[in-house]
């Protein structure tokens, strides 16, 4: 009897709360609300099931059973016309199909992501009407066809199922209560009665928060609202921004401005601690990767390098492609830059003394041995006074309009325009706000601790939050508004140079979400589509010159707006360095702040390709930690992995120390973005319900939090923020004892993973490296050096030297460790493209992450302040695999064009090919990962989601289950596709026309992929360069995939020349 | 032989037929002979099959994701646990056909429940590789080479193909063979069980056995043909077994010498397994006439010669590490050995397997039962360690050192290993309890030829006949 009441409780319950929430509402909520009875917890449970009725059947009897065939089938009726997709009013069959839509053809259209407010171009694959991929719009100059992990990422975000779906009104803000789901019509009426009379009497009761924006449609939007509303006022604040910047140039010239650089003719490059190479540390990462790279590549017996030196802090991707690199002090750049100025002659510089004089004495020279090549750039991270001396510096070397160029600020949110967050703050305080409308971003989080925001804003009256998340700040809110992502809506903005894009949508909206402009446009009384607001705002902005319609047309098609780059201004000092007082070098323990290279400020936490994406140098997932040199951690007594206790302006936080070769000594590094408490399973911490209750021990700072949670989840670095010290400040760090697991990818571990000389006589041949001034003396000799080994190992065994005679094409590839920045562009769009599934940070510990690519770090040298050497290592397709005899079921096998093919449906799981895998580049299904309603499901939670991640895959790769092996598999989808549409089209396939993903998200363009019995084919001429080596060549593995040799261009002044290849 | 005459016959005390087949067929007879002792064996054994049973169900329903196995070390305890189960089962093999073969009679008295070792180790080992795969479902049938319309064949150069061949053939070889030389017991049972139901089953078990001179022949016949057949497989299972590391490219596997030392290995353990079960069941069931301290000396004496085998194996992969020049194999096989992270499991290897078994040079620690028991235990240890040194250990740290990874077991490893013990235990109590231990009509025969091929009738006094000599 208790069995049967079980068993009828969902359809039973779920019917008289359907009821329940009916009554009273429109005919309209009547399709969602019996949505909802289809999405209660069992039902949705049995519907996911891998074998649904492996539980359910051995439980029924013959009654139950055909009760429920009868429920489920009505059901599974009601569940496909499900509003979330697309409103249920709409769906139809197509009478004629769309335009240029064929089933099963991909169609690919231009819009624009945005980080930070900053634009990037980008091209979205979509199937079937379905956003599959988001691969760089090759037309944008933010992307020039590459992309970088968060915008390619924003995918995942897309189909996040914990997104805000509907209208929540908060009864008791600030309270862990999940509010009750309200809608459209409500949140309405509300405005219109509570908040509108009274903001229109008295409008500086009215204000408005959001971040940083670039968007002309959004300001124009926020004009009229703020019309519509007089004396109400807009803030922005950015937790990453880029203030810094503009305030030295205000210093240096007198106004706001951005700078940009130019790499195509940088010869000497010095970064005082300014990652320009990351996506999360400056907006025109791609750009400047793309040229920098285009200066570092050789090409033959000889060729040119630029010479970068870089004074860096928390070790970074321009450290670790650094010719000369040394570790600092983020209080000590300014006195880095100020002896650079002096030497250099700025006007006004005082000779400051610094323990690298000699070194700044060398680079000088270098420096002016270029003009007009040199180049010197620093990060948003650094003072104002840093950059506006880093100006001086650069006008004095004559860099100004060659490799250093001025724009009127991007960012239409400068302190100039609108209010910043203190100014909001103090007014919040003081009660002056009425209502408050947070747009899309979450200051109770991310906001500097001192200024207390939660506090703050609790004093104001009616809070609305427009967001994507019910996030930490939708909690303190008692409205929170869900806004379209950017796939699904109209919309604009300008990259880092600039230049106008246009955003369209990809797929109607999943939720009920509506896009800020048009959320602005209806809250001041002025309805319009997205589309409209946007076209309109093109159309009065003068920028398109011609037919506006044809050009209209253009635009949308291409995604920008071509050459509307902001024309450089031409700038003057009118500063003597003599008057700047920047920080000075402290002497205790500093603690660096810094956006996180995956998860940036806390955006992108609840995305899980990017928590499981191994940040660049520690190989870190799915944490933050407290990262220390070697030293440091010697002198405090600490371990790595140890547990530490971390103290900030009287902020505690127990998390793990984390040793990093690399990092400056008396200095630890944090990320942000981690310590989420709402948001999302995947970024927050469980507590039923998914959000914690005060006082918990996981919430930041309490003990379980990062330490014995082993789930991950990091620790709030926000708290140790002060609007004062945003970026570096001075802190505390003590063992408190005990060690705890943190998931890396590479090393850490009792096996040493980081060098590659392990013992004597290593015949291995795994990292190759050149000295430039070397190799162009000596590289015939080593060619010829190279190939007598190499014919004397072929000359061992008994196989032809071409084992392929195929006449068919022959695949290939050659990734330039020389060029690779360890950015993981790469790792994201394998990952995108080939359906691999994130596992979790438990499996990550275990070491059973799926990632086809991995990006091999490798130091070398001293321990304090090693040379690093990337190198990306996908499946290298061996001729004479390793992996194909011994596999029982030949389940893994070569074709005629060379590629090493996995067979999932003949794998049965022995996983002796990736025993016998010199490279160990194969990844085994242990669990059931790409059980995709499972697979965010990191933390357990009660919210049962929607299947939507379903949609994210990409069709034309197999979704591998349990007990597969798989790996890289030089996207083969892609070489089919492009040979069906050769013989369609009669011919060979041109060289070209396979791009693997990998590739095309390289923003370096390291990996060169094509047909090598080309002899004219890029690879082909790649494979030949004398920088080109086959890995573990001794195994006479004949892999197809080669890597060229890294070379270094150190200053000989600096550091003696010496051959600085590492194996034998 | 200046030592003191130790009571060391191959049957002692007061012996005929009758006694014979009493103190054996009894066991099964009179089942009030299975007192305490058996019942707490049965508990635990059957507690840890319930543990197998839980750990399969568990593995089956989650995935290999439920053991500590990773990338780069995808093979672990599984493997482990299987080449040592396989190895368990080469004892009763060689017991029962080489000395078969070479005539050596005082096999007679052990080669009954060796043989049974053997077919319930093999079972053991045998779910390793089945279950150990991603997909064992389909992992079932897929390795077989069986007809099929999409004319897909397994991959006949794979090591792993060749183990399905070697220990299917070795799984249904010994148990035929164990079979075979069951019927004429099955027989004597038949003749002596009061209880009728017994009687029926008994005589269907042997196959309506009456003793005739035809049966006779036909008997020694076939059993002559399966120890033929048996004899290779002893060399050759373990051999193909370690081709699955002996032909791949990880260091640390990659070693020629591997088929001869894992062969040593295996009976090595064998005998200890055979010593750690014999020893305390001829107490228990006083079978100490039949099972005689000569039996335990002589078991004692190959235990300490293939260990001696075995470190040799030890000696000369250290040796073609250093004298092949393959740097990669000189780290892995001697460096990370010594002193990498899991040194110490290589030293307690060398503690079990070559230390322990010298105790084996005295004869007085050889006839000393608690030294004895003590020693089989470490090699019984030894050779796991051995199987985990190289299995597991060679995988963390090959090639790239960017892949090296350390590898930790979880519970769910050790409960499978766990559970196989209990389930060997099970079914071994179980035999003792529903089948002759010992082969009652082989002990006869021997008997009959140690009183000098007279009658047996005589009551006997302790047998001075050192040698069989000329059995026939």
């Amino acid at each position: 009897m208790e069995e049967k009441q079980k068993h009828q409780e969902p359809i039973g319950e779920g019917l008289e709360s359907v009821k329940g929430r009916l009554s009273g509402q429109s005919g309209k909520s009547y399709w969602r609300s019996l949505d909802e009875l289809a999405d209660t917890p069992q039902f949705q449970a049995w519907m996911e099931d891998e074998f649904p009725n492996r539980s359910t059947l051995l439980e029924l009897n013959r009654r139950d059973l055909l009760k429920y065939m009868g429920a489920s089938m009505a059901l599974a009726g009601l569940a496909g016309c499900r509003g979330v997709f697309l409103p249920q009013d709409k769906v139809v069959p197509y009478v004629k199909a769309p335009e240029e839509l064929v089933t099963g053809k991909p169609l690919f259209y231009a819009t624009a992501v945005t980080l930070g407010g900053y634009a990037t171009g980008v091209l979205v694959e979509q199937i079937e009407g379905r956003p599959v991929l988001i691969e760089g719009n090759p037309d944008h100059p933010a992307s020039m066809g590459a992309l970088d992990v968060l915008s390619q990422a924003e995918l995942l975000n897309f189909y996040d199922p914990d997104r805000g779906a509907t209208v929540v009104e908060q009864v008791n803000p600030g309270t862990f209560d999940t509010g009750n789901p309200s809608s459209w019509e409500l949140f309405d009426e509300f405005f219109g009665k509570t908040v509108k009379p009274a903001a229109l009497k008295n409008g500086a009761g009215l204000r408005i928060l959001t971040g940083s924006t670039t968007s002309p449609t959004f300001v124009s939007t926020m004009t009229t609202f703020l019309a519509a509303y007089p004396g109400s006022k807009w803030h922005a604040y950015e937790p990453i921004g880029r203030s810094n910047v503009h305030e030295g140039a205000k210093l240096a010239f007198g106004k706001p401005l951005d700078t940009t650089y130019d790499f195509t003719n940088a010869k000497v490059v010095v970064s005082l601690d300014g990652d320009f190479l990351s996506p999360t540390a400056n907006p025109g990462s791609l750009k400047y990767a793309r040229e920098f790279a285009n200066g570092r590549r050789v090409k033959g017996l000889t060729g040119t390098m630029n010479r970068l030196y870089s004074f860096e802090s928390t070790p970074g991707l321009v450290g670790g492609v650094a010719d000369h690199r040394w570790a600092v002090k983020p209080s000590e750049v300014f006195g880095v830059a100020s002896a650079l100025a002096a030497a250099l002659g700025v006007a006004g510089a005082a000779a400051a003394t610094t323990p690298y004089q000699k070194a700044i004495d060398a680079i000088v020279k270098d420096l002016q041995s270029v003009p007009g090549g040199a180049l010197v750039v620093t990060g948003d991270n650094q003072a104002p006074e840093v950059h506006a001396l880093v100006q001086l510096i650069n006008e004095k070397l004559g860099s100004f309009g060659k490799t250093v160029n001025h724009i009127e600020p991007v960012d239409a949110t400068t302190s100039e325009t609108v209010g910043d967050l203190r100014s909001l703050i103090a007014d919040l305080k003081a009660g002056q706000v009425e209502t408050i409308i947070i747009v899309n971003s979450n200051p109770v989080y991310d906001a500097p601790a001192d200024l207390k925001f939660a506090e703050a804003i609790a004093k104001a009256k009616h809070k609305i939050k427009l967001g994507l998340y019910d996030d930490e700040t939708g909690q303190a809110c008692n409205w929170f508004v869900p806004i379209t992502h950017s796939l699904e809506e109209w919309g604009d903005a300008r990259a880092f140079d600039g230049t106008y894009s246009v955003m369209q949508p990809i797929i109607a909206p999943l939720y009920e979400g509506r896009s800020v402009i048009e959320i602005l446009s209806i809250l001041s009384g002025k309805p319009h589509s997205g589309y409209d607001l946007v076209k309109a705002t093109w159309r009065k902005s003068g920028l398109v010159a011609g037919d506006f319609e044809k050009e209209w047309r253009k635009i949308i098609h291409d995604g920008l707006l071509k050459n509307s780059g902001s024309k450089p201004v031409t700038v003057a000092s009118t500063l003597s360095a003599s008057t700047l007082v920047g920080p000075k070098k402290t002497s205790g323990l500093e603690v660096i702040l810094l956006a996180d290279p995956c998860i940036y400020d806390g955006k992108f936490s609840n995305n899980g390709w990017l928590q499981e994406l191994p940040k660049p140098l520690s190989k870190l997932t799915w944490d933050n930690v407290a990262m220390i040199s070697p030293k440091t951690a010697t002198s405090l007594g600490i371990v790595d992995e140890g547990v530490v206790d971390l103290t900030v302006n009287g902020v505690t936080v127990r998390t793990a120390a984390f040793v990093q070769p690399g990092h400056p000594e008396e200095a630890v590094s944090v990320y942000l973005g981690y310590g989420r408490t709402r948001g999302g399973v995947v970024c927050s911490l469980p507590n039923g319900d998914g959000h914690l209750a005060a006082g918990d021990p996981r919430s930041p700072g309490g003990f379980f939090n990062s330490i014995s949670n082993f789930d991950g989840g990091g620790f709030n670095g926000y708290l140790f923020r002060t609007s004062t010290a945003p970026h570096f400040t001075t802190g505390e760090l003590k063992a408190v004892g005990g060690v705890t697991t943190v998931a890396t990818t590479q090393g850490h571990a009792p096996i040493d993973g980081d060098h590659v000389k392990q013992f004597e006589g290593d015949t291995r041949t795994v990292v190759v490296e050149y000295d430039l001034a070397d190799f162009n003396k000596n590289a015939a000799k080593y060619v010829k050096e190279n190939k007598e080994k190499s014919t004397e190992i072929r000359d061992q065994n008994l196989y032809p030297d071409k084992i392929f005679s195929s006449e068919s094409p022959q695949w290939a590839m050659t990734i330039d460790m020389n060029t690779c920045i360890g950015c993981n562009a790469c790792v994201t769009a394998c990952q995108a493209e080939n359906n691999i599934p994130v596992v979790g940070k438990v499996q990550v510990a275990r070491h059973r992450e799926m990632h086809w690519i991995r990006i091999d770090r490798y130091y070398s040298g001293d321990t304090e302040n090693p040379q690093l050497t990337w190198q990306p290592v996908a499946c290298v397709h061996c001729e004479k695999a390793p992996c194909e005899p011994v596999c029982p079921v030949a389940a893994t096998v070569h074709s005629h064009e060379g590629l090493n093919q996995m067979v999932y449906n003949r794998c049965v799981g022995t996983r002796y090919c990736s025993n016998n895998c010199p490279y160990k580049v194969r990844r085994f299904n242990y669990l059931n990962y790409t059980d995709n309603q499972r697979q965010f499901d990191v933390r357990v939670d009660d919210k049962q989601r929607i299947p939507l991640l379903r949609m994210l895959n990409n069709p034309d790769v197999s979704i591998r289950g349990r007990g597969i092996m798989e790996k890289c598999t030089y996207c083969v989808q892609r070489i089919n596709e492009a040979r069906i549409e050769a013989k369609k089209a009669g011919r060979e396939i041109q060289e070209g026309e396979i791009i693997t993903a990998c590739q095309s998200a390289c923003p370096t363009q390291t990996i060169v992929f094509g047909n090598m019995n080309d002899p004219q084919s890029g690879v082909a001429q790649w494979r030949e360069d004398p920088r080109a080596y086959l890995l573990l060549e001794n195994l006479q593995t004949r892999p197809r995939t080669s890597h060229l040799a890294k070379v270094r261009n150190p200053n000989p002044e600096i550091a003696p020349v010496t051959k600085t290849e590492t194996t034998s | 032989m200046a030592l003191t005459p130790l009571n060391d016959s191959m049957i002692t005390g007061s012996q005929d037929y009758a006694s014979i087949d009493n103190s054996i067929s009894s066991m099964i007879i009179d089942q009030k002979r299975h007192t305490r002792p058996w019942f707490i064996m049965f508990t635990f054994g059957v507690m840890g099959t319930g543990l197998l049973g839980a750990a399969i169900t568990w593995l089956l329903y989650q995935g290999v994701g439920i053991w500590g196995n990773n990338i780069p070390t995808a093979w672990a305890f599984d493997i482990v646990n299987f080449v040592w189960w396989i190895g368990i089962g080469h004892a009763g093999t060689l017991i029962s056909a080489i000395l078969l073969l070479l005539r050596q009679p005082w096999r007679n008295s052990i080669n009954r429940f060796s043989e049974a070792m053997t077919i319930f180790a093999v079972m053991c080992a045998g779910m390793f590789p089945l279950l150990h795969t991603g997909r064992p479902w389909v992992a079932i049938y897929w390795l077989f080479p069986y007809p099929n319309i999409m004319g897909l064949w397994p991959q006949f150069r794979s090591p792993l193909m060749w183990d399905v061949f070697a220990v299917s053939t070795y799984f249904s070889v010994s148990l035929m063979f164990w079979f075979i030389g069951l019927v004429p017991d099955f027989a004597t049972l038949r003749d002596q069980s009061k209880n009728k139901f017994a009687r029926v089953l008994l005589a269907i078990a042997c196959l309506g056995w009456r003793g005739s001179q035809r049966h006779w022949h036909r008997y020694e016949q076939a059993y002559l043909i399966l120890a033929g057949l048996s004899t290779p497989l002893v060399l050759s299972v373990h051999s193909i077994v370690s081709f699955d590391f002996a032909s791949s490219v990880v260091p640390g596997w990659n070693v020629t010498v591997f088929p001869p030392y894992f062969v040593a290995g295996a009976v090595f353990a064998g005998f200890a397994m055979v010593l750690t079960f014999a020893i305390p069941i001829r107490k228990l069931y006083k079978l100490e006439d039949l099972i005689t301290m000569r039996h335990i000396d002589w078991m004692a004496k190959i235990t300490l010669a293939t260990g001696l085998i075995v470190a040799y194996g030890y000696t000369l992969e250290l040796f073609y590490a250093w004298y092949s020049g393959n740097p990669n194999e000189w780290d892995m096989t001697l460096l990370r050995r010594l002193s990498g992270p899991y040194a110490w499991a290589y030293a307690a290897l060398i503690i079990c397997n070559i230390v322990a078994p010298q105790a084996f040079w005295f004869p007085s620690l050889r006839r000393n039962l608690t030294v004895v028991m003590i020693v089989c235990q470490f090699v019984s240890v030894g050779m796991w360690l051995e199987r985990f040194v190289i299995i597991p250990m060679s995988l963390t740290a090959n090639y790239l050192p960017s892949a090296n990874r350390m590898y930790y077991p979880t519970f769910w490893d050790f409960g499978m290993f766990a559970g196989t013990i209990g389930f060997f235990i099970a079914l071994m109590f179980l035999f003792i309890r529903f089948m002759p231990v010992i082969n009652i009509f082989e002990v006869k025969d021997l008997l009959y030829k140690l009183l000098g091929h007279r009658d047996s009738q005589i009551a006997l006094k302790p047998v001075e006949v050192e040698t069989v000599g000329g059995a026939h």
